[in-house]
């Protein structure tokens, strides 16, 4: 096998479109070890990007001791990326784990025994209950735990105690693929599969860096291109990427102007007659908004302000209007971009227009950046209603009220749920006094870092931290909950291909570690959450019971979980959902008949205006008849808020590497990733460098208006007039929010300046 | 014809609305949403006193003369603090966003009266935004009072 460090993507394995994609295992184990040594395999799939890739972990003495990618399986096709193969099992086994619950007594953290951690959890969440009431408690989450865990967190916070303060990071980081799919089609659903690649003729990335945020899925495409009729590809990435170098057309825009270029495509396509109106009249609402939205964005226009060809515009147009096929991905480039959402609808426009949905080869896939992003949004553990359910609609509070046999007034459904920025907010300001941060690292993760920490700091703001290690946020906590990880506990996940894989238990959590399911499940029966007739209101023992119960909340909702089972999810390939009676194999791709779940009893959310998040009333959105049809919706572009003056003459902008993943908790602790990427950087154009006296490895300070960060410099194939930096090492810039989308933005203006003239050596 | 009165009372009112829009932004920067957004809906009323314009040429306007000074609204001439502060201040500016919007109304029925394209059009591209900064203070304010009315310190 190649070395899957310097060979990100392994060896090629060519394919012709409409071919199916071939095998290739790839595999990593101990030193010293051969797969003869192996004791046994265990089912599980990869939980270090959102490409959710089938894999069996090796067991030796009852310890972890390597992983192999699933031939069977229909995502990976036996392959692992860097991270999987050096960061899964090893990531997990290492000495800094925490091994018993924590208290803070004195200020200090002290072990303890999990009696006396969780008696002093419940003690406060019962006396605040009392004294101050539900909406005194929020929940912060992630992106990483299983489907099983989520949805026992939501039926605690949403029936047990009725807090609408709930959600994940997820809201910072993918919560835009969502709103955009609720906002086009009236409810969350990758409406695209991975296979989409297989029959492509044209495939576009939208702010997505796939070959850095799903390697497996990029030799996907790297291995159609290889092929004998490679598909046309093209990036829209402020950045010479290793995508950009592949690519038919390469639209460098500047970072906060995605929704400029999105409108000049729409108004090509139109222009040119290469959408359906028949597709569009049938299937469609708000075509002659739409038409009037893009009318002033000709390529000129739009190539000013994104600083593009104006004859790369229109080829990339005609790519998306004349081929036969096109498959669309979207990620943070255009997530965490000014107008988020807005751009990410165009993007579905740009799909519905030409009635690209539901065959193989048209597809559209809103992704993910994280391995069960999908499940928090699924199952309500986040700013969303179990089973895509609408928190605007009685009847669905109802429906889940009698599922949970609770008092529908007990669910929060009064406004919509708060927004994780919100929830901080409400903690600075003292009203939310009970703060339980699961899974995730928000004193590195969140904007506006000082302010996030010292919030978090704040001794009166009771903070549980569940999570594997003592992460930067642990250390503020008042108790410490140490959490299982994966291979440790069994549970099911979801990709961005709305494929299910079930994780099955491969070993023992390290000393008295637990399952986060079973954390949850024990806070709820020492609260005694109870059912109107006096039961246990989670009676669960256990994943598969949780797992079971889920099913019951899916049923007839888009997320159809009823025909899965353990059982079913054991051997060969995950499974996409809706799987049901009439889909006991799942369903590969959504839409194929055009019909969407926007009817206004059915559909998730009654949308809102893109450009300030006003949501639209019920009898509005009910008196424009959408039933089944998908809305065209867009808002007018505007410029980034602070664009670069004098004083800060650079946009900044983020992303991930191949070699890292969240606030590298996990991966930093691989030596080998850690080592292939040690350290923060900050990448600068040719052009700047020269400007400014920079050289390749220069120690450089970059500031804006929010917080500085020194690194070395790399001199790269940056648009000039852009600084870049990869989001692992610590968020430093970043208002909260401030766009109606609440994605943070990434653009504000930068100075950079030659801090020190010192050479870095290591 | 009286048509000038209301031209005055609209473009005095978005003008108020626009300050009132910036007043908040600035005193309630620290809500995660607030301050770009409300930056962004003042602009908005800075465009339609724009739009305005060709129309007050047309037909004149009166901001003061026989005008009873109570039907001007007042702006928020400064912020509240803490979080009743904050869903106070929201409500005053959907007041002061109803004042406009109401006003916008009549402006319409006289434009239809008077089969002014012109005018209508312009009604038309204002008042639609009008409508959704009412909206959108409704949904921020929905969200707010809760926690404000019931657990805020």
């Amino acid at each position: 096998m190649a070395d899957r460090i310097t060979d990100i993507w392994g060896t090629r394995t060519p394919f012709a479109g409409g071919d199916e994609w071939p095998t290739r295992v790839d595999f990593a184990l101990e030193a010293r070890l051969t797969e003869d040594d192996i004791d046994h395999w265990v089912q599980s799939a990869c939980v270090l990007c959102s490409n959710g890739c089938g894999c069996d972990i090796a067991v030796k003495d009852g310890l972890m001791v390597g992983i192999r990618g699933r031939s069977a399986d229909r995502i990976n096709k036996g392959r692992l990326g860097p991270k999987g193969l050096f960061a899964s099992w090893q990531g997990v086994a290492h000495k800094d784990r925490l091994t018993r619950p924590l208290i803070r007594e004195g200020g200090h953290l002290v072990e303890t025994d999990w009696d006396t951690a969780m008696s002093r959890v419940v003690a406060r969440s019962k006396e605040l209950l009392a004294s101050k009431g539900p909406l005194s408690h929020g929940f912060y989450t992630s992106g990483q735990l299983f489907l099983e865990e989520y949805y026992a967190l939501a039926v605690i916070g949403k029936a047990g105690i009725g807090t609408p303060h709930m959600d994940g990071n997820t809201r910072l980081c993918t919560a835009t693929a969502a709103s955009a799919l609720k906002e086009t089609f009236g409810a969350d659903g990758q409406p695209g599969a991975y296979e989409d690649i297989d029959a492509c003729d044209a495939i576009f990335l939208y702010g997505h860096n796939m070959p850095e945020t799903q390697t497996v899925l990029w030799s996907r495409i790297l291995d159609r291109l290889a092929g004998p009729t490679p598909p046309k590809l093209v990036c829209v990435d402020p950045r010479n990427t290793e995508a950009a170098r592949y690519a038919t057309v390469h639209l460098a825009v500047r970072p906060g102007t995605n929704l400029a270029l999105m409108h000049a495509l729409i108004r090509e396509v139109l222009k040119n007659g290469w959408h359906d109106p028949q597709y569009v009249t049938e299937h469609a609402i708000g075509f002659d908004e739409l038409q009037e939205a893009v009318q002033e964005w000709t390529p000129e226009a739009a190539a000013e302000i994104c600083g593009v060809k104006a004859d790369d515009i229109r080829e990339a147009a005609w790519i998306f209007g004349t081929s036969s096929t096109v498959l669309s991905t979207v990620l943070q480039g255009f997530y965490q971009s000014s107008q988020a959402t807005a751009s990410s609808c165009q993007v579905n426009n740009l799909h519905l227009l030409r009635g690209m949905l539901g065959r193989p080869g048209a597809g559209l896939l809103q992704m993910n950046g994280q391995p069960t992003a999908q499940n928090n949004r699924e199952c309500g553990a986040d700013g969303d209603l179990p089973g895509f359910r609408n928190w605007g609609n009685q009847g669905h509070i109802e429906e889940l009220a009698s599922l949970w046999n609770v008092d529908p007034g007990v669910i929060p459904h009064w406004a919509p749920p708060t927004h994780a920025m919100q929830i901080f907010r409400y903690a600075e300001q003292g009203s939310i006094d009970f703060l339980w941060v699961s899974a995730t690292n928000p004193a590195v993760s969140m904007p506006e870092l000082p302010r996030i920490r010292k919030i978090l700091s704040k001794p009166d703001l009771f903070l549980v931290v569940q999570d594997l290690y003592l992460t930067e946020t642990a250390q503020l906590a008042d108790v410490v909950l140490p959490a299982a990880a994966w291979g440790e506990k069994t549970g099911t996940f979801t990709n961005a291909s709305r494929v299910v894989h079930l994780s099955d238990k491969t070993v023992e959590p390290p000393g008295d570690a637990r399952a986060d399911l079973d954390i949850f499940l024990d806070y709820s029966r020492r609260m005694e959450f109870s059912t109107l007739d006096g039961r246990p209101l989670l009676t669960w023992d256990g994943p598969e019971s949780a797992f079971e119960a889920w099913k019951d909340c899916s049923r007839g909702r888009p997320c159809d979980y009823t025909g899965l089972s353990y059982a079913k999810l054991r051997g060969g390939s995950g499974i996409p959902w809706p799987c049901n009676e009439e889909n006991p194999d799942g369903v590969t791709r959504l839409y194929t008949d055009g019909n969407f779940p926007s009817a206004p009893d059915y559909c998730e959310s009654y949308g809102h205006d893109l450009l300030t998040g006003a949501a639209v009333e019920p009898e509005s959105y009910r008196a424009q008849k959408p039933d089944g049809r998908a809305w065209l919706k867009t808002a007018p572009y505007h410029p980034p808020h602070e664009e670069p003056d004098d004083d800060y003459p650079f946009r900044y902008t983020t992303g991930r590497t191949a070699f890292h993943f969240h606030t590298r908790t996990k991966t930093a602790r691989s030596r080998t990733l850690n080592d292939a990427a040690p350290r923060m950087w900050v990448e600068i154009s040719v052009e700047d460098a020269q400007d400014l006296g920079i050289s390749e490895g220069d120690i450089v300070r970059v500031s804006s208006r929010r917080g500085v960060i020194e690194a070395p410099a790399r001199v790269s194939g940056v648009r000039p007039g852009t600084i870049f930096a990869p989001f692992h090492y610590g968020y430093w810039d970043a208002s909260g929010g401030g766009t109606p989308e609440l994605a943070w933005r990434v653009t504000a203006p930068t100075a950079m300046a030659n801090s020190t003239r010192r050479r870095q050596t290591s | 014809m009286n048509l000038h009165i209301y031209l005055g009372l609209l473009h005095q009112g978005e003008q108020t609305l626009a300050k009132s829009f910036r007043q908040v932004s600035e005193g309630h920067g620290s809500e995660p949403d607030v301050h770009f957004l409300c930056q962004s809906l003042a602009q908005q009323c800075d465009h339609h006193e724009k739009l305005l314009l060709p129309i007050v040429q047309q037909y004149g306007q009166d901001s003061s003369a026989d005008e009873p000074e109570r039907l001007h609204a007042e702006g928020l001439s400064k912020t509240r603090s803490g979080p009743v502060g904050l869903l106070r201040d929201l409500q005053d500016l959907y007041l002061l966003a109803s004042l406009v919007d109401v006003t916008w109304t009549m402006l319409e029925q006289a434009g239809q009266a008077l089969r002014d394209r012109n005018l209508l059009a312009v009604v038309e591209h204002c008042q639609k935004e009008t409508k959704v900064q009412r909206r959108w203070l409704q949904t921020r304010m929905k969200q707010a009072a809760p926690q404000a009315l019931i657990v805020a310190s």
